[in-house]
């Protein structure tokens, strides 16, 4: 393993540090600043199933390879990690909940900026949607089930020290579920863009079962994570569980359920895709995310109390938190980049082609697009994203986003199916027989585009062809294109 | 095998929901024996009898095991940092009833050593007086069990502690205008107020619990 990956390596473990630090008051928070569960408990059931959940599901073959797969560059991706990390430690820091993505995607954007790509809009909304979604979510549901909860409870008439076991026994069991989808949602955020350089081999324990590197390399992620959770996590746990209400126990467990409860209706892709083939109706999805959910259900069951509990001064700092998270981010990430690029020599980003050919056109005629007006860009180079968009614009009347898409169809990413890689491809493991035969037929030939590849491979075998985009075939297509990234990345000739 | 792990999953809970349900089953037996050392007191002319210093022994006895019960319970709630939210309410309501029992306690011992000498004309009312504080202690001991376990019913328990106290408080008062009234030399009037005075303290300490408790299921409740 080289030397500059294991430096690159350790900016991944600084922001899984900052993860854990953060992100498990999510899980614990309620739990710890209500007494219910002291620190070094929540801390340990936190860390084993983080370390579980990565580590078990976070390898799955239909796992994004993370956020940070759009940063081209090793030593960007290093940067873009190393911001985020460094801007959610200042929030654990100041004991605000946020959102570590969104530090991650503020990150992303600051790389952006600085490479001259332009932005997908749609990201933007939905960071802007979970600042307010989100905590609405959170706090109809805190607020619905709060009182329900008591209801129940005092119908049944149980002893209070049984309510309070039966309380602890329930923020034990939610609080190890959400380690475990923390663990398994965030580990390719961690470790994800290093998935291809895995210093790692994989080993088996008798013909018990086999770790395999990437299993290692989430490992160690994942253990990460711990460490920023047994370190530096107790404060921000206060804030959620203690500084903006004063919440009882049961309480503390609602706000955990209504959290998990929010996630799995509008945000979980397995939910809508099983509603959808069943022929049911869909939930919409909307951009929720697990800090601002639970705080959100703090603030419902707050309200529902009476508002004098509300500490409005810490809820007024944990806003400004949300806003500041991927501001900042981008803006030390956009900062960082220059000086790594400028007085360190690195490559923080590889220069990109961007040429508007015929078969481009032709694929934006097939998408419905007029090209008439395109065709005058037509034979002409561009480097960076930032300028074949500002000269579309000046030619043609289309939105920013319909803008954006065209650019990324031009967007040259040279191929080359060499056979030396295949058993690069076979060892992840992630395409079918059917999927890896017609990548075979492919050998030797190279393509411009991704979507040529895409098309190739899509006339070759079924087994590579998207489906018509709908609810029903969401989760396929996403699994596809993971598969269709694997390709690219294995395949691109730098 | 599901039994068992439950068993053992909540094993410690039950345990601990037994010794505080023993605790208050203490404190009513010792409501009883108090009232009945007292009755005993006033028909057997005095304290010499064997069924009042029996009873005397009896709520001795209890005072020392509820003294400990409850330290054992307290422990317990600390060692494990059980209902973290009420737990300094379940001390101070352990704290407060067992004062009660101590209360049995001393007032026995005061009538076994002072011998009060009340006229027999007296009896009737002080009996009365005796049996509207032990109500009221026993509407507390209810009330703290609701407070456990159905605390929309504990509003109902205190709303009678209350009404005990205030018939409790009437006998007293007539108890002693009677006193004050009769022939009785100054220090023999002065003595027997004092012994009023005492078994009327019953009432005002179970009050007192319903109080708090008032405040505490209030806290619950919120």
């Amino acid at each position: 393993m080289e030397v500059t990956t294991l430096l690159f390596l350790s900016s991944g473990l600084f922001l899984g540090w900052s993860l854990g630090a953060n992100d498990a008051a999510n899980v614990f928070g309620t739990a710890v600043g209500s007494r219910m569960i002291k620190f070094a408990s929540a801390a340990l059931i936190c860390s084993v199933f983080v370390v579980l959940g990565a580590t078990i599901s976070g390898a799955g073959a239909a796992h994004t390879l993370g956020e940070l797969g759009g940063v081209n560059a090793i030593a960007g991706s290093f940067m873009a990690a190393f911001s985020a990390a460094v801007t959610v430690m200042w929030m654990t820091r100041l004991g605000l909940p946020v959102s570590t993505s969104q530090a991650i995607v503020g990150a992303i954007i600051g790389w952006n900026l600085f490479s001259g790509s332009a932005t997908d809009l749609g990201v933007l909304a939905k960071i802007v949607g979970t600042w307010v979604l989100a905590p609405v979510l959170g706090g109809v549901f805190g607020a619905l089930l709060y009182p329900l909860t008591k209801k129940v409870l005092a119908a049944s008439k149980l002893h209070l020290l049984r309510v309070d076991a039966y309380t602890r026994l329930g923020l034990i069991l939610a609080g190890a579920f959400g380690a475990y989808a923390l663990g398994a949602n965030n580990i390719a955020n961690v470790m994800g863009v290093f998935v291809h350089s895995s210093p790692f081999t994989d080993f088996s324990v008798g013909d018990l079962f086999t770790i395999s590197s990437v299993q290692q390399l989430f490992l160690l992620g994942a253990i990460a994570i711990s460490v920023g959770v047994y370190t530096y996590s107790k404060n921000v746990m206060l804030t959620v569980g203690r500084g903006l209400v004063p919440l009882s126990p049961v309480a503390a467990w609602v706000v955990v359920v209504a959290q998990s409860v929010v996630l799995f209706l509008f945000a979980s892709v397995s939910l809508e895709h099983f509603l959808a083939s069943n022929g049911l109706p869909t939930i919409p999805l909307v951009p929720v995310s697990s800090s601002q959910a639970v705080v959100g259900a703090v603030i419902g069951i707050g309200l529902l109390q009476g508002r004098r509990n509300i500490r409005w001064s810490v809820l007024g700092n944990i806003s400004l938190g949300w806003l500041a998270t991927p501001l900042i981010s981008a803006l030390v990430c956009f900062v960082a980049l220059f000086f790594l690029q400028n007085v360190f020599n690195q490559q923080v980003f590889s220069e990109v082609q961007y040429k508007v050919t015929g078969p481009v056109i032709d694929k934006l005629a097939q998408r419905g697009y007029a090209t008439a007006s395109v065709r005058s860009l037509e034979g002409q180079a561009f480097t960076s994203e930032m300028n074949l968009m500002e000269e579309l614009a000046k030619h043609t009347d289309l939105s920013y986003q319909e803008r954006y898409e065209m650019a990324e169809l031009a967007k040259m990413s040279p191929v080359r199916i060499d056979p030396a890689k295949f058993e690069e491809i076979r060892k992840s493991e992630m395409l079918t027989q059917e999927q890896l035969a017609a990548l075979e037929t492919l050998a030797g030939r190279s393509f411009d585009y991704p979507w040529m590849l895409a098309d190739a491979l899509g006339d070759q075998d079924p087994a590579w062809k998207f489906r018509t985009a709908n609810t029903v075939n969401k989760m396929y297509n996403k699994e596809l294109r993971t598969k269709l990234d694997l390709v690219l990345n294995t395949f691109g000739r730098p | 095998m599901n039994k068992k792990f439950a068993f053992s999953l909540f094993g410690a809970t039950k345990f601990l929901e037994h010794q505080v349900d023993e605790f208050l089953d203490l404190l009513s037996e010792s409501n009883i024996l108090y009232r009945a050392g007292i009755t005993y007191y006033l028909d057997n002319g005095g304290s010499g009898n064997d069924a009042f210093r029996q009873k005397l022994q009896q709520v001795d006895d209890i005072e020392s095991r509820a003294d400990d019960l409850r330290r054992r319970i307290e422990i317990e709630l600390y060692e494990q940092s059980l209902i973290p939210e009420s737990r300094a309410d379940m001390l101070s309501l352990l704290e407060d009833l067992d004062y009660v029992i101590n209360v049995f306690e001393q007032n026995l011992y005061a009538y076994s050593v002072e011998n009060p000498e009340f006229p027999p004309e007296l009896h009737r009312e002080l009996k009365q007086l005796a049996e509207q504080s032990a109500l009221a202690v026993e509407s507390t001991v209810i009330a703290a069990r609701s407070y456990l376990r159905d605390v929309a019913a504990v509003r109902d328990h205190i709303h009678k502690v209350r009404l005990y106290e205030h018939e409790a408080d009437q006998f007293a008062l007539s108890l002693k205008t009677r006193i004050f009234a009769s022939d009785l030399g100054l220090a023999q009037k002065a003595h027997l107020r004092e012994f009023v005075d005492k078994v009327e303290q019953v009432s005002n300490e179970a009050e007192d619990v319903a109080d708090w408790l008032a405040i505490y299921t209030i806290k619950r409740v919120a």
